[in-house]
Order: structure tokens, then C-alpha cells, then sequence
């Protein structure tokens, strides 16, 4: 395998007794990349990043990390990566700098405790019980851990999950520096502005398989447009009189809203205010946004990601 | 001002005895808990001058010198009473007999089934031939034994001890294993490089830790309450609990090897100490069960320790003389250690 991939994983299949978590699922990650795994719940995307991490077996298909397999070298591939689980638990009665102490001990190379903790702002919290701390800050110390080896190479399962504005842009920052300095991530998203902002390219997974892979303007140029309207009507007009106003490529009617992806908003504004009125319906609300990657999921699903 | 990174073995080690310390309950039962029973036991059994033989005398002619002739006897008390109060002291067995004075001659009146009774008769007639001028022909000297070392207490500290010694070494390891794991803690440190043998090595050490502490306690208040002394060497106990403890930490991680939840170590663990708390000869020595048994309960680790803890603090007994029991412990600790990390359930 050339070195040039940082994970190589093809046809992966796990079965759980009542689902299908992961259903042929290929996916190859360069080396220096930060690759964002998206998907709604119940997706595979954690099942599908622990089985790259060698912490659950595949029922079949094929998985090299860093050019060797977790059968092979797993202890030398242990020291290579690190990582935070979706739900990482640390021990209630040991404290932060314990905590990383440990973790750091357990690593050929790394990185100082202190530093870690100056890293990732838990200065303040050297000495309180990890049981003490607050959601957001144990999910910062996850990220010391996981960054405790300096690993070549980092699995991120919903990193920012539970933070605050402030340490999610921080912690942004982190993962730029990190590759910024040779690194590759791994890492899973429900924020689209997140996996737009840091991913160099990005899978859209659903039931357990590859649905769309590509740089995130790749993927949201495959919409027939770059532009979105969500328009809300009372009474609401039928999806066939939308799709006859002008410009309008797509057409998808949710509850609350019809969403158009159209090509520019100043052609199919206008011609959409005036189709209500002549159907003798009030606009009730209108918003429009550029596309992103939560409309290509809306586009490829017919579902949306948090909800879905 | 970089420190270097310890060695995960320290580190883990260390990290599990904080853990430990930062819980005063187990720190409560590992340390007083074994102390107050000993008080309990050790005040319930203590000793006691024998207690006199208590006896009524009818109230009548005669009553008074036979009352004061009965109490001659270092072993016998008496009272007079009427007729039916020495009844109604009989039935309720505040005496052990009466005795009716009828001309001139006494009537004993008991139960032959009681044996304080049996034995008040016997020392009342002794007492009373006496009184009526009875020469004894042969003067028995009489040894008292009362030697420290084998009273019921001196039997029951080493119990006490080996007792306490799979109760904390079981426990303490499978709580904190079975906690971590059903946290998912374990999860998170599989996924390091961390050896799996140092981690589950690490809960043994840290027993080790905390094992000096309860044998000092436990031996320590023995001795100064009850003055049950360590006739052999300090050494030798010292090897016995080491060689105790780590069997038992072994035992108690293998118990935790799968057990996913606290209920179900929980049962494993009170199943596999319930032999050996009634047939180890904690309370009572072993040797009361059937011959046919003995061996079985011989290999019993628990057995094992406790023979080797009374042979040496009640018998003063050298190293190798408790090599048997020690070989014993070996064995149930290393096979039980290796089974464990073979079959051990990290997630
Ligand atoms: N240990 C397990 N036993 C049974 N089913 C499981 C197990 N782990 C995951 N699943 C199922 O597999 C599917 C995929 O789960 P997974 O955790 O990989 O989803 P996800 O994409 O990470 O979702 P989320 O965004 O909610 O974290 C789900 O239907 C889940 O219920
Ligand atoms: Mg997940």
C-alpha cells in the first residue's frame, strides 16, 4: 500500500443482531488529510471509526491503518494513534492532571502533561476530580488525551459535541495545527459548518455506506444549484406550481416549509412572490441561505441530518 | 521543568490507590470493620474466672451449716431458700441443684441431664463428706492451664486476619474491575498502548499497598487488646499474608474477568468465598468436618492461609514449616492470575 494513505478500509460489513451498522463501506483517507465522516444518527459513523481504531472487529472487509493491519501490529499502531470516543469516560476519582499523567506514561513519545493542559485550557482544573467536571471540559480532556502520544494520526468521534462557541473555534484551531504539523485526522461531524471548515474532504454516510465523498464544494456543487429558499405559504402551494417558477432545479416539501435549491436568487425571487400572490396565498416566511452540505444530505437522503 | 513520564505499572498502581483512599467506605471496611469484630468476638469470648456452681439449700433444720459447708468449695455457691422459690430457681436454672436436708441426712434434688447439674452433685457430695470429717486418701495437685496462645481469642485472630485478607483482597479488586468496566473506563484504556498485564498487575500492587496496613492494624490491636502475641517471625508472617493477598487478588480478579455488572460480581464473589467461610476454620477449626473432606478443604485458599497464620503466631512456626500452605497459595494466585488475563473482558 503506498504510504500516502493514512487509512485504507474496503468493504467493511458489521452486523448487530437487530441492524446492519455498517453495509460495504470503503473509504481511504490520505496521509495529512482531515477527512470528516457525516451522517445522521444511527448512520455507522462510530461503529465505522472504531473499527478503524481496532477497537471493534469488522465481520468482513479489509482494514490497513498507517500502512499495517490492527492483526499485525497492534501495540505499534496503538503508539501511532490517538483518539476520543464519542463518549470518552475517564475515571471519576483521579484527577485532570492524573488523568493525563496516565495517559502520557503509557506512550513511547509525547507530549508534557502541563502542556497538555495548557493546550486545551484546563489549567485551572489541574486538580480537580475528573468527576467534577463539566461536559464540555471533559470532553476538552478526551482531546488532551487523545493528543497526549502525539499521534501521526487522530480519530475525532464528535469532537465538539457539548461545547461552548468559544472552546469549539479553540479546539477548531487544535486540529489545524495538528495538521498544520504533519498530521491526519479522522474525525465525525453533525455540524456542517464544522466539517466545512476543517475537512478537506468529506463522506456522507447513511445505512452504513458511502453516500457521497468529495471536497465539500465538490459535494455541494452536485446540487442542481448553489443557492436555497425555504418559503412558507398560507395556504401552501403544490409542488407542481413551484417547480414552474423560473429557476427553480429542485423542489423538496417539508412540513413547515417548501425548500427550492435554484441557480440565482434574483431570477426565482421575484417570480416566486409573484406565483403566490396570484394564487391568491400570504407569504408567511421566506429565507434563503448559499448551499451547503446539510442541503446536499437533504438532497441525496430527503432527510435531514440531526433529525433524520 | 519537565518531569519524564513514570513507568505506567507506578503509574496505575498509584492511580488505583488514590482511587481507593478517595473512597472512605472501603477504606471503613478494610480497616475498622475487621477491628470492631475482633473487638465484639474478643469481648464475647473473653476470660473469665470459672464460674462457681450455684446450689439452693431448703430452708429448714440444718439449712444454715450445710448452706456454709456447700460454700467451702472454690467451685460451688449456695443460697437458702424456701421450699418453693429453690423450686422455681431450679426450673429456671438459676441453681444447678438443691439440696433438702431430712434428718440429718441430704436429698439431692436435679436434673440428670444437665451436665452443670451432674457436676454440681459430684462437688456438693465432695463438699458435704468433707464437712462430716471425710480424710481424703489422695491429694491430687491440680495444674491450672491457662497459657496464652490457646484461648478461643488467640484461635480466632489469625482467623480474623486470613478472613479480612480474602474479603479486601476479593472485593477491592473486583469493585474497582467490574466499576471500571461497566463505566467503559476500560474501553478508553485498551485503546492505548497500555499493556493489558500491567493494568490488571497494578490492582495486585496496589492491594499490596494496602495489605502492610491492615496486617499492622489487625495484628497490632491483637496484641495490645488481647494479648495475642506473634510467637514466630515477623518475617514469616509477613510472607504468609504477601503470599495470602496476592492469591486472593488473583482469585478476585478472575472472579471479575466477565462480570459486566456490580449485582453480578457481586454473586460470584459471595459464591466462591461461601465454602470457604464455613469450611476454612475462621470461627471454628476445620478439623471438626468429616475426614473425607479434609483434603478438599485443605486446598481451600483460605484454609491454607489461616493454618499458616495460627502456625505462625500461635506456634511460632519457621518459614519452612509453612511451605505446604504457601506452595497452595502460589498455585490458586498464579493460575488464577494467568486464567484471568486470558479470558479478561476489557469492554
Ligand atoms: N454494540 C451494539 N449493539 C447493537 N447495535 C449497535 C451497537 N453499536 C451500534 N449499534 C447500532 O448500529 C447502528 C449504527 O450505530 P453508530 O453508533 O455507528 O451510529 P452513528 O452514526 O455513530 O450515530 P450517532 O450520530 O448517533 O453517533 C445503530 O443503529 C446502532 O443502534
Ligand atoms: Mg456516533
Amino acid at each position: 500500500m503506498p504510504e500516502s494513505l493514512a487509512i485504507d478500509c474496503q468493504d467493511l460489513v458489521k452486523k448487530f443482531t437487530d441492524v446492519v451498522a455498517v453495509n460495504g463501506l470503503d473509504l481511504s483517507v490520505k496521509t495529512g488529510e482531515c477527512f470528516g465522516l457525516l451522517g445522521p444518527n444511527g448512520a455507522g459513523k462510530t461503529t465505522t471509526i472504531e473499527i478503524l481504531e481496532g477497537l471493534q472487529e469488522p465481520d468482513s472487509g479489509t482494514v490497513r491503518v498507517l500502512g499495517s493491519t490492527w492483526r499485525d501490529h497492534p501495540h505499534r499502531l496503538r503508539q501511532r494513534i490517538g483518539l476520543s470516543l464519542q463518549e470518552t469516560q475517564f475515571h471519576e476519582k483521579w484527577t485532570v492532571i492524573e488523568t493525563l499523567r496516565l495517559f502520557r506514561s503509557v506512550f513511547g513519545d509525547g507530549i508534557d502533561p502541563e502542556e497538555l493542559l495548557l493546550e486545551v485550557e484546563l489549567v485551572e482544573k489541574r486538580d480537580s476530580r475528573v468527576g467534577k467536571l463539566s461536559g464540555g471540559q471533559k470532553q476538552r480532556l478526551a482531546v488532551a488525551c487523545a493528543l497526549a502520544g502525539k499521534p501521526e494520526l487522530l480519530f475525532l468521534d464528535e469532537p465538539t459535541t457539548g461545547l461552548d462557541p468559544q472552546s469549539r473555534l479553540r479546539l477548531w484551531d487544535q486540529i489545524t495545527r495538528f495538521q498544520k504539523n504533519g498530521g491526519t485526522i479522522l474525525l465525525t461531524t453533525h455540524y456542517m459548518d464544522e466539517a466545512e471548515r476543517l475537512c478537506d474532504r468529506v463522506a456522507v454516510v447513511d445505512h452504513g455506506k458511502v453516500i457521497a465523498l468529495g471536497t465539500p464544494a465538490e459535494l455541494i456543487s452536485t446540487l442542481p444549484g448553489a443557492n436555497v429558499i425555504e418559503v412558507a405559504s398560507d395556504p401552501r402551494l403544490s409542488e407542481e406550481t413551484l417547480r414552474k417558477v423560473p429557476g427553480v432545479r429542485e423542489v423538496q416539501v417539508r412540513e413547515d416549509a417548501a425548500v427550492l435549491v435554484v441557480g440565482s436568487l434574483v431570477e426565482s425571487v421575484p417570480a416566486l412572490l409573484s406565483a403566490i400572490e396570484s394564487a391568491g396565498s400570504r407569504l408567511v416566511n421566506l429565507r434563503t441561505h448559499r448551499a451547503t452540505l446539510e442541503d446536499v444530505f437533504v438532497h441525496l437522503t430527503g432527510r435531514h441530518l440531526r433529525d433524520a | 521543568m519537565r518531569e519524564s513520564p513514570r513507568s505506567p505499572l507506578l503509574e496505575l498502581t498509584l492511580l488505583r490507590a488514590k482511587e481507593f483512599l478517595r473512597e472512605p467506605e472501603a477504606v471503613f471496611w478494610t480497616f475498622a470493620f475487621p477491628v470492631l469484630l475482633a473487638l465484639a468476638l474478643g469481648f464475647a469470648f473473653r476470660e473469665k474466672p470459672p464460674d462457681k456452681l450455684p446450689i439452693a439449700v431448703e430452708a429448714g433444720s440444718g439449712a444454715a451449716e450445710t448452706a456454709a459447708s456447700l460454700a467451702r468449695s472454690e467451685f460451688l455457691s449456695s443460697v437458702v431458700l424456701e421450699r418453693e422459690e429453690a423450686l422455681a430457681a431450679l426450673r429456671r436454672g438459676k441453681v444447678a441443684m438443691i439440696v433438702r436436708v431430712e434428718s440429718s441426712q441430704p436429698v439431692f434434688i436435679f436434673d440428670p441431664t444437665r451436665p452443670d447439674a451432674r457436676a454440681a452433685r459430684l462437688e456438693a457430695g465432695d463438699a458435704l463428706e468433707r464437712a462430716a470429717g471425710r480424710e481424703d486418701r489422695l491429694k491430687p495437685s491440680i495444674e491450672t492451664v491457662r497459657e496464652p496462645g490457646a484461648r478461643y481469642i488467640d484461635f480466632l485472630m489469625p482467623g480474623l486476619l486470613g478472613l479480612n485478607l480474602m474479603g479486601t483482597g476479593m472485593w477491592g479488586i473486583g469493585f474497582s474491575i467490574v466499576t471500571a468496566r461497566s463505566k467503559k473506563l476500560l474501553k478508553r484504556l485498551v485503546a492505548t498502548p497500555m499493556r493489558k498485564s500491567h493494568y490488571l498487575f497494578a490492582q495486585i500492587l496496589a492491594r499490596l499497598l494496602f495489605l502492610t496496613g491492615e496486617v499492622v492494624v489487625l495484628v497490632g490491636f491483637g496484641w495490645l487488646v488481647f494479648g495475642v502475641a506473634v510467637r514466630g517471625s515477623l518475617l514469616v508472617l509477613a510472607v504468609t499474608c504477601l503470599m495470602g493477598a496476592m492469591s486472593f487478588a488473583g482469585i478476585g480478579l478472575l472472579v471479575a474477568s466477565r462480570a459486566n455488572t456490580i449485582e453480578a460480581v457481586s454473586g460470584w464473589m459471595n459464591l466462591v468465598m461461601l465454602p470457604m467461610w464455613v469450611f476454612s476454620g475462621v470461627f471454628f477449626s476445620s478439623e471438626r468436618f468429616p475426614e473425607a473432606l479434609q483434603p478438599a478443604i485443605g486446598a481451600l485458599p483460605l484454609t491454607a492461609v489461616n493454618q499458616a497464620l495460627r502456625a505462625v503466631i500461635n506456634e511460632g512456626a519457621s518459614l519452612g514449616a509453612v511451605s505446604g500452605q504457601l506452595a497452595i497459595l502460589a498455585v490458586w494466585g498464579a493460575v488464577s492470575f494467568a486464567i484471568a488475563l486470558w479470558i479478561f473482558r476489557w469492554k
